[in-house]
């Protein structure tokens, strides 16, 4: 299955790239809205992408009104992000859009790198939600983290029913003669190439922990059918594009077809058969 | 309006013009847009893509003119003949055309949409501003253009007659057109990295709102934001 990482497709400005995908996933949504951060939000590095976009959003109550009438008449299944600064601001949002029979998941974004982290716990914040929403809820988790796996068990039990690993790692550019942070809030999000790794060791971890129980969405550089097949490999269960959007607006057709003749290269009649290989003992 | 693609397409050649570089690529079927809508061109070696100003359209060429201010734009400005880059576009929104008193006004690199608009509305009046005589070569792209140099500032060139204005160029300049003609359009710049509304890099502020320049712009007060950007199969075809 293959999914956009939140924030990276609008799917009203481009519906044909939406429609390409198995679910779209929605920008983070938070109770109030956000102007985001100052320019530039953008800058460029050798091996990915910083940005600092800050979590620009109407709000929820515009987004209910607005936005997600026209995203239920693209008539596929949907996910939105969601965010706040406690818990009590994630509940809110997720009240507010669980209402919704169309919304297929909520994606709990707990790991924003552009906004100061959530005084709550992770798990805390997932209890809240599970108290007022009966949908799946993903419980997107912050590559900083020094035990990733130890914060997955833990929001399992507070009652997600799935992980989205990960978001952006934070990082910093300085322009070439100031010697000055390239983006106006200074630090951003890394995301692209460089976080291959560490997507897979997180995505490796909380299936071993998990064992394997609950669905996981692996998110991090993926560019090729290859790359997607090792996340699923690791434990992933669905694969989701994020910054590789930017520039090839065909992607997800063509991660599909590859990771489908990738799993075939290697004895695996569906990409989903290869779930968790890389933790199994090879024969032999 | 024509629909955005994604190509791969050969460059025919580049010239130095002055600082500025015109790079022609093979046009190959591609629709050239408005005038003051754009392109993002892929750069070997760097993730991003870069946009820019259409700035000459011919029958077989869509062709770039470039400002080495950066990384990507240096690459860009020695590409060679054959090599291959993509592009996706038209993007975004670009000028209106049909005014009745027309005046392009164009500071620095911001001539670039200035020739395909000049070529499209007929040769209107011209006025550009550089902040040197090498910059100032690149006004032989505009016929009939009226140049200046600093520290004459090209805002002294609008004559004091109500005119139809288009304006390109650097934000202080845009500004001051906007002062002396309210309802200039203007064509302005941000930082992109995808061009067609999923990213929100490109963010400004726009009567108080938070909007998106690639979706919104980048001429504001031009042609009314269209949505969405990447139309669907169906209405391609129609297009
Ligand atoms: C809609 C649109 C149309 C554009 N059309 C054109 C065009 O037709 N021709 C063209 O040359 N450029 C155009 N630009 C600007 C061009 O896209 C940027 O200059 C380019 O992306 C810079 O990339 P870079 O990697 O070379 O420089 P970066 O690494 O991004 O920047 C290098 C340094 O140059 C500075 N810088 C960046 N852009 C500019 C600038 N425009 N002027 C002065 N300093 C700058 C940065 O602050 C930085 O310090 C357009 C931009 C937009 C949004
Ligand atoms: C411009 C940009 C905006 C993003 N906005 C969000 C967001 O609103 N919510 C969220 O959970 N993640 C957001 N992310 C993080 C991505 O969803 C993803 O986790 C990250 O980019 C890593 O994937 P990638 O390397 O494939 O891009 C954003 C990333 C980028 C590049
Ligand atoms: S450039 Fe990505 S939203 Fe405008």
């Amino acid at each position: 299955m293959i999914l956009n990482a939140s924030g990276c497709l609008d799917a009203l400005t481009a519906p044909r790239v939406a429609r390409s995908l198995d679910i779209y996933v929605a920008k983070t949504i938070t109770p109030e809205p956000m102007s985001g951060n100052p320019q530039p939000r953008l800058a460029e590095t050798d091996f990915g992408l910083l940005n600092s976009i800050g979590l620009q959003n109407p709000g929820v109550e515009s987004f209910c009104a607005e936005i997600l009438p026209r995203l239920e008449e693209l008539g596929m299944p949907f996910w939105i992000s969601v965010g706040g600064a406690n818990a009590a601001d994630y509940a809110r949002v997720c009240e507010r859009i669980g209402e919704r029979e169309s919304v297929s998941a909520l994606e709990l974004n707990l790991s924003c790198p552009n906004v100061d982290p959530a005084a709550a716990g992770a798990a805390e914040i997932v209890a809240a939600c599970r108290a007022v929403s009966d949908k799946p809820l993903y419980a997107k988790l912050s590559p900083h983290l020094p035990d990733v796996a130890e914060v997955a068990t833990g929001v399992i039990e507070a009652g997600a029913s799935g992980l989205t690993l990960v978001n952006s790692l934070r990082g910093l550019v300085l322009d070439e003669w100031t010697l000055e942070p390239r983006l106006g809030r200074g630090v951003g999000g890394y995301s692209g190439a460089a976080m291959r790794p560490v997507a897979l060791a997180a995505v490796y971890l909380c299936y071993e922990a998990t064992k394997g129980a609950v669905p996981i969405v692996g998110v991090g550089g993926v560019q090729n059918g290859k790359q997607a097949l090792d996340l699923i490999a690791a434990g992933a269960s669905a694969v989701a594009l994020g910054s590789v959007l930017f520039g090839d607006l065909e992607a997800p057709e063509r991660v599909r077809t590859e990771l489908e003749q990738e799993a075939l290269a290697r004895g695996f009649e569906r990409p989903g058969e290869a779930r968790g290989a890389a933790h199994r003992p090879s024969a032999g | 309006m024509a629909s955005p693609r994604r190509e791969q397409r050969r460059v025919g050649g580049s010239e130095r013009i002055g600082l500025y570089t015109l790079l022609r690529l093979e046009r190959g079927g591609l629709e050239a847009g408005l005038p003051g809508q754009f392109f993002m061109l892929d750069v070997p070696g760097h993730i991003m893509p870069r946009p820019f100003s259409i700035c000459l359209a011919e029958k077989d060429e869509l062709a770039f003119l470039i400002n080495p201010v950066g990384p990507a734009t240096r690459v860009l400005c020695e590409l060679e003949r054959g090599q291959k880059i993509g592009l996706f576009g038209p993007l975004g929104n670009g000028f209106r055309t049909d005014v009745k008193r027309p005046l392009l006004v164009g500071g620095g690199i911001g001539v670039a949409p200035f020739p395909y608009a000049a070529q499209v509305m007929g040769n209107p009046p011209v006025v550009l501003g550089f902040r040197t005589a090498r910059q100032a070569e690149a006004a032989q792209l505009v016929p009939k253009a009226e140049v200046c140099i600093e520290p004459q500032l090209v805002t002294e060139l609008i004559p004091g007659v109500p005119m139809d204005v288009l304006a390109c160029g650097p934000e202080p300049m845009l500004h001051a057109v906007h002062a002396l003609v309210p309802d200039a359009q203007l064509a302005w710049e941000a930082p992109m990295a995808c061009g067609f509304g999923a990213c929100y890099g490109c963010v400004v502020e726009l009567d108080g709102k938070s909007r998106r320049l690639c979706v919104e712009g980048p001429v504001l007060n031009g042609r009314p934001p269209a949505l969405p950007l990447i139309d669907d199969e169906e209405e391609e075809a129609e297009a």
